[in-house]
């Protein structure tokens, strides 16, 4: 039980070094500043690098961007102004939140589309199996 | 009574359904080994390319502009000497070069230019014409994030087709020769 506990625990920190984000030295005005920073790159997708936001990498590319993000920020643009910015360029790919889009209609509604038929075979062979022994005979469907 | 002569099609329904999923399987295994996720149309097709002012690397006090570049189509072909694939694609750029019909354009992206003219020396230099975009700025209004990268450029300054990663002689001949055609026959 003890040794579990300590996988456990080992497990847990290595899913915690996974998110932190690289450091930069960019000098943020306060706090809140920073925290739209880290909150809006983390759902921001570091293209070069698979499956890395653009906090979380330590590439060329993806400290470039931040020092850009970071710029627009001075500047005082607005969250969507930086995505808008940055989709222009490297379309919604770049965006780990996908925009409701005829292209991104299976990613948003296949899973519930799915869920939804897979649910009402569950109901429906319940319901058969339910039914009364006299019944039976009628059952002309499958007993899988 | 017979079972397998009363439900004759609920027995194989089981079957249907396991090789429906080796269908989406198998497919999704070719789909991954035939696209990399990575290589995502770019949203600057049919826009105008963004204007840029670069050092040119023969002579870093002289720039060159899109203006400059209007009034004939041209290719731009974004490469850099610590680019491992650029090495790949180097000799075919090298055999294309006089092929294409349109001036072909390095673009060297973040790269020192001591380094970068050392690698032409080194290889030989396929471009007609080689600008530097040392801080990579520039590359990003391009929406470049790995080279390398090849854009058609019509000569009213519109990005008319991109390739993202080593031009082979395969691409050339299905995907940017009928786009350079296409450009000629246009007349622009």
């Amino acid at each position: 039980m003890k040794r579990l506990l300590a996988i456990a625990l080992v497990a847990f920190a290595l899913t915690l070094s996974s998110t932190a984000f690289a450091i930069d030295p960019l000098p943020f005005q306060n706090n809140v500043q920073r925290e739209r920073f880290q909150h809006l790159t983390r759902e921001l997708r570091c293209m070069v690098c698979q499956d890395e936001s653009l906090l979380s990498s330590n590439a060329d590319f993806a400290k470039q961007l931040r020092r850009q993000i970071f710029d627009m920020m001075q500047q005082g643009k607005s969250d969507k102004e930086i995505k808008d910015w940055l989709v222009a360029r490297y379309s919604t790919f770049i965006l780990y939140d996908p925009p409701l889009a005829p292209s991104t209609i299976a990613l948003w509604f296949g899973t519930p589309v799915i869920l939804l038929a897979g649910g009402i075979v569950v109901v429906v062979l319940l319901r058969r199996r339910t039914r009364p022994a006299g019944s039976v005979a009628e059952d002309l469907g499958d007993d899988w | 009574m017979n079972e397998v002569a009363r439900k004759p099609v609920g027995r194989f329904v089981p079957l249907i359904v396991f090789a429906a999923l080796v269908v989406f399987f198998v497919v999704g295994l070719v789909w991954n080994q035939t696209h990399d996720a990575r290589f995502v149309p770019s949203p600057l097709i049919d826009k105008p390319a963004p204007a840029f002012r670069l050092p040119r690397l023969e002579s870093p006090t002289q720039f060159v502009t899109k203006a400059e570049l209007l009034g004939k189509p041209y290719l731009l072909n974004v490469f850099a000497s610590w680019c491992f694939a650029c090495g790949d694609e180097h000799p075919t750029l090298m055999a294309y070069r006089d092929k294409f019909g349109v001036p072909l354009i390095g673009y060297d992206y973040k790269d020192a230019p001591q380094d970068a003219r050392a690698w032409l020396q080194r290889h030989g230099d396929p471009y007609h014409e080689v600008i530097t975009d040392q801080s990579g700025d520039t590359a990003i209004d391009f929406g470049v994030y790995g080279a390398p990268e090849t854009y058609l450029i019509d000569a009213k300054g519109v990005i008319r087709y991109k390739h993202i990663g080593p031009l082979t002689p395969d691409v050339i001949a299905k995907e940017l020769e009928p786009k350079i055609r296409a450009l000629e026959q246009e007349g622009t």
